[in-house]
């Protein structure tokens, strides 16, 4: 695979040569293939973190700058003019090359113009991925095409190529180390921030607030911010600096792109000292526009309190039950129940209390992974790991092992007579405790009423109380079948077990096949039709493997040994195979999708196209959707493609907007939040008039509430859920 | 949202007027989409003054530019922008290339050579305004060069960015990225706001009297 996705002709003869500054050596740089190459300004040096690689690990590489005095090169943001140094890797089969990691910049001002960047020596960084098939021994060819503009007064753009030869070595071999100027690169890397970042708006601007410890130390002409994206503040407008305490307020002056409501400003503050220099990554939310801002949504203000979000959570998850992906794991397992009817009563306790362990641990894991996420600044939501197409493959992968497995294709554990499906039925405690994981990992693309809200205003809160609505959740999810082994009465309504229970297994594994197949669809939405090979090849292997490891409880242990050693190599196949082509694959794909316009009944959301439409006042009906999301694609289906409904939207002379969170797009997530949501669906109505409020609509759609929804007169929203 | 945004648009603009002696200083908030273009008189390259103001009733635009710079190099060798001159100037707009280099600095020229050197190049402009003292530059916040700015028959500012969507100095990237003049002209012809008023430029920047 060719990592390098644009390469630049070289610049022409370039009349800078004729100024007399004594430029005697083409500008353009030498092409001369090593690891060093010079021009006239600067020195460009490729290093590596190692001495040789080994396979399947991943090290640092770094571009370094030597540049003459008084010159200087530029940061991710260049500034006011300036570009942004690339590289272009051209890497063997299978590496990958991560973007460049940009040190604390600088800044300099010429006259009216201030620029970002580096002068006398930066090295750039970037994470390279040696595949796992280097085979050691041979050497690992790195190349970067390096394009740089570098400046004093006057500008030059420069290209040089550089080349560095690694020897592969076996994992574990001694090696001498790498090059120090990684480490110190390292070192010159902003790190998170420790502080809270907010950002609010002021009548003159910006006013970007930090507050925690060490903040009250630091003296006012040390800090400066500087945004990475063009346009979002004034790059060289003053921005005086306020400390009280351990309050830090800067004031930042919003220049051509200023940032869009809800949207996150992201950036480096930068510390100097006479004897270092740190960088801080900031990522402010601006905070809620200030009362009667429009149609700035009323939803935030009727948020539920924290005893109302637990209560919703609950019922949200209990309902999540009956949702189409998690039903056939639950009935497996009530199955697994009437089996075992003769166990004592307390073993059945103990089965339903593991299921609730596993139920809950993997909600405690979902809710620190969105902490962990929200801490770095992320906009996630429910369901986010969906936005991951190797996630949705790896799910796509397990329902269709676990659908095999219902319809008897293998059977896990010599313990086989009768027991099917191989996580869910094992007949331990920890087959109960991994149907509770199974169940959780099956849900969440299913958002249920109730949940929306509640985990809207956990989303917003701090970390403890993000918790306690996600636990509330899986106790909701977890709690009929709590109840179930609990409550010997219950599991006397359960019909009486038989020849049926084979049939009914059997055939359950069908939903699960159905699951399967609508999440290769989603797939092909996020990385594209050469999806779609990948993960039904994967599926061809895990059935072959399947076949294989079903087959070798019969054979002689040579002839076992070998089916099932080639089993697993099939199944590493299917992951590995399936993990690096929908890796590769996901984002040229995503690419694609978003410049994809139907001329149907709707218009891809954006948020300009949004403004724009309410500036003109007109209707607009909004539908934030995801591909992997069951509620929103049902929603679609029954009321949104309604005749009905869409000669409403017409008659009305309503645009239909539809807003697709297949993949992370932060302009929905922004637009999600301003409603106290984290997740899809949401479906807003906004009646025309420039000023109106959106109407909220309710989750689960039918064609008469969206009619209703946009005929009542003026109810300010018709419903919450 | 919109109310504040509307709201934010009001608040700068009434800033801006109240505290035009500021304009120099805070270069950024200078030329804003949607207000009247800052006006000027200078003095041409053929000697006779240009002012801004005599234009009423066309399309003016306006490009900063530095021969000597290699970004101004790309879109001149190219043939980039000198077709374009002549593709807008045969529609009736006026184009003016405006040389802000302050005396002693890269792309500083008197005008003579100002004129031969567009002959060099096949440059085709309407006209070029001397600006070596940078005060038009900074009315406008001109900071690259090249950057556009376009004036609407009304007097209007329209448009202020860069000549197109991939900063490079590559001519390979011209014809891959989006021409933001052309695509100005094009929503200026069919009467529609136009999609992209404000776009980062990019090149050298310009050379101002320190």
């Amino acid at each position: 695979m060719h990592a390098t996705t644009r390469t630049h002709a070289r610049p022409g003869l370039l009349p800078a040569l004729a100024l007399g500054i004594g430029l005697a050596l083409s500008s353009t740089g030498s092409m001369a293939a090593g690891p060093q190459a010079s021009t006239p300004q600067v020195r460009a040096e490729l290093v590596a973190s190692v001495s040789a690689v080994e396979p399947g690990e991943q090290i640092r590489l770094g571009v370094q700058q030597k540049i003459i005095p008084h010159w200087h090169t530029y940061w991710v943001n260049p500034g006011d003019s300036g570009l942004a140094t690339t590289i272009a890797w051209t890497l063997p089969e299978g590496a990958t090359a991560g973007d460049i990691q940009w040190p604390s910049p600088g800044r300099f001002a010429m006259g009216p113009i201030t620029n970002y960047g580096f002068e006398n020596e930066v090295t750039l960084l970037s994470a390279l991925n040696i595949p796992a098939n280097a085979r050691p021994g041979a050497l690992f060819p790195v190349k970067a095409t390096v394009n740089w503009l570098v400046c004093q007064e006057t500008c030059i753009p420069q290209q040089v190529e550089l080349e560095l030869n690694l020897p592969v070595v076996a994992a574990g071999s001694p090696r001498q180390p790498g090059s120090p100027l990684i480490a110190q690169a390292a070192a010159r890397l902003p790190v998170a921030s420790p502080w809270q970042a907010e950002l609010t708006r002021t009548a003159s601007g910006l006013n970007l607030g930090l507050s925690g410890a060490g903040l009250g130390a630091l003296k006012a002409a040390d800090v400066w911010f500087y945004p990475d994206q063009w346009g979002r503040i004034a790059h060289g407008a003053a921005q005086p600096v306020k400390i009280e305490g351990d309050r830090l307020n800067l004031s930042l002056t919003p220049d051509d792109d200023p940032l869009p409501a809800g949207q996150t400003l992201g950036g480096v503050l930068v510390v100097s000292s006479p004897d270092s220099v740190k960088g801080y990554v900031i990522q402010a939310s601006s905070a809620a526009a200030p009362a009667g801002a429009g149609t700035t949504p009323a939803a935030p203000a009727a948020e539920p309190t924290l005893g109302a979000a637990l209560l919703f959570a609950l019922f949200g998850g209990l309902i999540l039950n009956l949702m189409p992906c998690v039903f056939p794991v639950l009935s497996i397992k009530a199955l697994s129940l009437l089996k075992h009817v003769h166990q004592s009563p307390a073993r059945t306790r103990l089965q339903g209390l593991a299921y609730t362990a596993g139920v809950l641990a993997s909600f405690l894991a979902l809710a620190g992974v969105l902490i962990a996420l929200k801490a770095g600044g992320s906009e996630v939501g429910w369901g986010f790991q969906f936005q991951s197409p190797v996630f949705v493959l790896g799910v796509a992968y397990l329902m269709f092992v676990v659908g095999l497995s219902l319809s008897g294709a293998f059977t896990v554990g010599a313990s086989a007579a009768g027991v099917g499906a191989a996580l869910a039925d094992k007949p331990g405690y920890t087959g109960s405790f991994f149907t509770g994981v199974l169940a959780t990992v099956v849900a969440t693309p299913c958002t249920a009423p109730f949940m929306g809200a509640a985990l809207g205003f956990a989303l917003g809160q701090p970390g403890p109380v993000l918790l306690a609505v996600f636990l509330s959740l899986g106790l909701g999810l977890a709690l009929p079948y709590l109840l179930l082994s609990f409550w010997p009465a219950l599991q006397r309504l359960l019909p009486r077990p038989g020849r049926w229970m084979e049939r009914l297994k059997e055939f359950l594994a069908f939903p699960m096949y159905g699951a399967a197949v609508w999440l290769v669809w989603v797939l092909a939405q996020q990385a594209g039709p050469n999806a779609i090979a990948i993960a039904l090849g994967g599926m061809l292997a895990i059935a072959f493997a399947a076949w294989l490891y079903a087959n070798s409880h019969a054979v002689r242990p040579l002839a076992r040994h070998g089916s099932r050693g080639l089993a697993a190599l099939a199944l590493g196949l299917a992951l590995a195979g399936g993990y690096i082509g929908i890796r590769t694959g996901a984002a040229d794909a995503a690419q694609a999708a978003t410049t994809k316009v139907s001329g149907k009944t709707w218009e891809p959301y954006s948020k300009a196209r949004f403004d724009a439409l309410r500036a003109e006042g007109k209707p607009v009906f909004v539908n934030f959707t995801a591909a992997w999301c069951i509620t929103c694609l049902a929603n679609e289906r029954v009321a949104l493609s309604d005749e009905s409904v869409i000669a409403a939207f017409r008659q009305a002379g309503i645009t239909y907007l539809k807003g697709d969170w297949t993949n992370q797009d932060p302009q929905i997530s922004a637009h999600l939040a301003d409603f106290g949501r984290s997740g899809v669906p949401l479906y807003l109505f906004y009646p025309d008039g420039d000023k109106t409020e959106a109407r909220v609509l309710p989750q689960l759609l039918t064609p008469a509430t969206v009619i209703a929804a946009l005929q009542t007169p003026s109810s300010p929203h018709l419903a919450k859920e | 949202m919109l109310n504040a945004n509307t709201l934010r648009r009001t608040v700068l603009s009434l800033a801006a007027a109240s505290l035009p002696l500021f304009s120099a200083t805070a270069a950024h908030a200078a030329a804003e989409i949607g207000q009247p273009a800052p006006a000027f008189n200078a003095q041409g390259a053929d000697g006779k003054p240009v002012s801004l103001a005599s234009f009423k009733g066309k399309t003016v635009v306006l490009e900063w530019t530095n021969h000597e710079c290699p970004f101004v190099v790309k879109h001149y060798e190219s043939g980039n922008i000198p077709q374009l001159q002549k593709e807008f100037t045969a529609k009736g707009a006026v184009w003016l290339q405006v040389i802000s280099s302050a005396p002693d600095k890269q792309g500083h020229v008197d005008g003579p050579s100002a004129i031969k050197i567009n002959g060099f190049r096949n440059a085709a402009p309407s006209g070029i305004v001397l600006d070596p003292d940078g005060k038009i530059g900074k009315a406008y916040g001109a900071q690259t060069t090249p950057h556009l700015f376009i004036v609407d028959p009304a007097g209007q500012l329209v448009y202020k960015g860069g000549i197109d969507s991939i900063p490079s100095a590559s001519k390979a990237d011209i014809a891959r990225a989006d021409n933001y003049v052309k695509l100005a002209f094009a929503d200026l012809a069919a009467g529609r706001k136009l999609a992209h008023a404000s776009t980062k430029p990019y090149g050298c920047s310009i050379k101002y009297a320190d």
